[in-house]
């Protein structure tokens, strides 16, 4: 680095520090107990707020665990198009607390095997090349079967997965910056919450598509969804999406940190556990009507779910409505976003008989979405195995009984 | 295994490296050079092969006693787990099963969460010396080292838990765009 950017880089820092300390004046003027974001959340007109005849709202199972402050469902069922409010996303935190973080005092730091370690500054960070990409965030543990009070709400089932625009910098971009040494083969993200979060990616990953993304769906990603800046890592399992990340080191092993080593790794019967599990499988789910819903009558229905892959994008959505037996292929919305939400549609007429409605997804790969008996024989297993085991993406089938009620018929 | 998989894969990585970024100087020129004490206590991770690990000691005696004081409360008397208590046992049964904790393959996984994450009231307050001690006693109540064992920066790395082989690392070798493994999935 010549001098000369070295004395751009003191003008802007000198320009940057006034304005923070302006920042800084105004929010202390409100009272250092007070963030600016109460006063303005109190007012309904400054931030607009959903009709009062709406309840769709995040669910809990209600069972968090001693490290989990929040286990909250979107409610798949009430939402339409692919985009999740953002106070909606699910919320699945291995943490000891929410960190609530001054984007003026937030830093990124970028060191390991790399030439020049740096740190960035929030503003720094919003001066790269920024782009904005539709992702979809699915915890690994989501779609276990029969989740919650009778497995039958496709939100607690299967409410663990969310799509965002998300806006930022690519890590790439970042890591070149840095210039990343030969030999270096992962990097270990770090959050800022009070348990240092950590996760490995390799290094393919982070020079591909992963993303440091200080905004979501247009506006600064919100405390519990990692503000000022989180990773995404499009396709993978939402766990690796590093939230509130303070630092990135390049390395040449994985950390195997307590939340990959081994407690993501699913076990199987023979006694091995699988590690390191990071692309979702394809996945597709029947989000209206389903469980608990009931029909009011026979007549026109518009089947509609949501499908998603690690695998890219969504090439096709079959539906059934006789438990398998037939599919037909269903509408998707367009455009398809890769490592995105895909909204599907499907006509159909009841005729007030017994039906069982289910999808299946194909990716650009060319995997099938495969039921619970194929995904069981595949790892010789029983169906029940998946009761307790992470990355299920069986096809979820809704019985429609004669009385119009919807109930889970996966077993 | 895992090492010969790391290597392959590092190998490939550093190919692709060299071809789509042949000259890897800043383009932007944002950021500020942290200093080596900045870089220094912040590089706390403490990967397998223990190169982080601080200087410091402790035995199971010391790990009894810091057990006792700062994890007692949240982990139960004998570190089992109850429904309020997080269990700590078993880290290292034959035949991995799914409770918290028991799939652990490396015992510097243990140490860098105890240092980064404990006591949850106070994380990262530990001393190193509390962190090798509270280390050896949970792998002492795990039968995976003796009550004699001293636990610091050398033989920690070196110990070798009861389910190391028993993990399959499904996706190391992953590329941009390739299709999964078959049988892959769930």
């Amino acid at each position: 680095m010549g001098s000369h950017h070295h004395s751009d880089r003191r003008q802007f820092l000198a320009e940057g520090a006034a304005l923070a300390s302006l920042a800084v004046g105004a929010v202390q003027s409100v009272g250092a107990q007070t963030p600016q974001s109460d006063a303005r959340l109190k007012d309904n007109l400054a931030y607009g707020q959903p009709s009062r005849f709406d309840n769709t709202v995040r669910r809990s199972l209600g069972s968090a665990t001693p490290i989990t402050d929040t286990a909250l469902t979107t409610p798949l069922q009430d939402l339409d198009g692919i985009i999740t409010p953002s106070g909606l996303h699910f919320l699945m935190d291995h943490v000891n607390g929410i960190p609530d973080i001054d984007p003026a005092q937030h830093r990124l730091l970028m060191h390991g095997m790399v030439d020049r370690p740096l740190t960035f500054t929030m503003d720094e960070l919003r001066r790269f090349p920024s782009v904005s990409r539709v992702y979809f965030l699915e915890c690994n543990a989501n779609s276990r079967p029969l989740r919650g009070p009778n497995g039958d709400s496709v939100q607690l089932v299967h409410g663990r997965t969310s799509c965002s625009e998300w806006t930022g910098v690519l890590l790439s971009v970042l890591l070149k910056e840095c210039g990343v040494q030969s030999g270096a083969s992962w990097v270990i993200a770090e959050g800022s919450d009070a348990n240092k979060y950590t996760m490995s990616i390799p290094l393919v990953k982070a020079m591909d598509d992963t993303l440091v993304a200080y905004a979501q769906n247009g506006e600064p990603v919100r405390p519990h969804n990692g503000h000022p800046v989180r990773l995404v890592v499009p396709g993978w399992e939402a766990i690796r999406a590093v939230k509130w990340l303070s630092r990135i080191a390049v390395v040449d092993q994985p950390a195997m940190a307590w939340h990959e080593a081994g407690n993501n790794a699913d076990t199987r019967p023979d006694g091995k556990a699988l590690g390191f599990r990071f692309a979702l499988g394809p996945k597709s789910i029947i989000t209206r009507p389903s469980g608990g819903h009931r029909l009011p009558g026979r007549g026109f229905y518009e089947i509609t779910g949501l499908a998603w892959t690690g695998g890219g994008a969504v090439r096709r959505v079959d539906v059934s409505v006789d438990g398998g037996r037939t599919y037909k292929e269903a509408q998707l919305q367009q455009p398809v976003h890769r490592y995105a939400h895909t909204r599907f549609r499907f006509a159909w007429e009841w005729n007030g008989e017994q039906a069982v409605l289910q999808s299946r997804c194909t990716d650009e790969q060319g995997e099938v979405q495969p039921t619970i008996a194929e995904a069981a024989k595949v790892l010789g297993v029983t169906p029940e195995y998946f009761f307790q085991a992470d990355h299920f993406n069986g096809i979820q089938p809704w019985k429609v009984n004669q009385d119009g009620s919807i109930q889970n018929a996966l077993l | 295994m895992r090492c010969s998989r790391l290597l392959t894969a590092t190998a490939a990585l550093v190919l692709s490296a060299s071809v789509t970024a042949p000259a890897q100087g800043p383009t932007y020129r944002l950021g500020t050079t942290p200093s080596a004490e900045e870089i220094r206590v912040r590089d706390t991770a403490v990967s397998p092969g223990g190169k982080a690990l601080p200087p410091g000691s402790g035995t199971v005696k010391q790990g009894a006693l810091v057990y006792a004081q700062k994890c007692q409360t949240c982990h139960g008397p004998n570190g089992t787990g109850t429904r309020l208590h997080r269990g700590l046992i078993p880290l290292g049964n034959a035949k991995p099963v799914k409770i918290e904790g028991s799939l652990v393959p490396y015992a510097t996984t243990v140490w860098d969460f105890v240092n980064r994450a404990m006591p949850s009231t106070k994380p990262g307050s530990l001393t190193p010396d509390e962190v090798y001690a509270a280390t050896a006693f949970v792998l002492f109540l795990n039968d995976v080292i003796e009550e004699s064992d001293i636990l610091d920066a050398t033989t920690l790395p070196n110990i070798r838990m009861p389910n190391r082989d028993n993990f399959l690392a499904v996706e190391i070798d992953w590329k941009p765009g390739q299709r999964r493994p078959l049988g892959h999935y769930p």
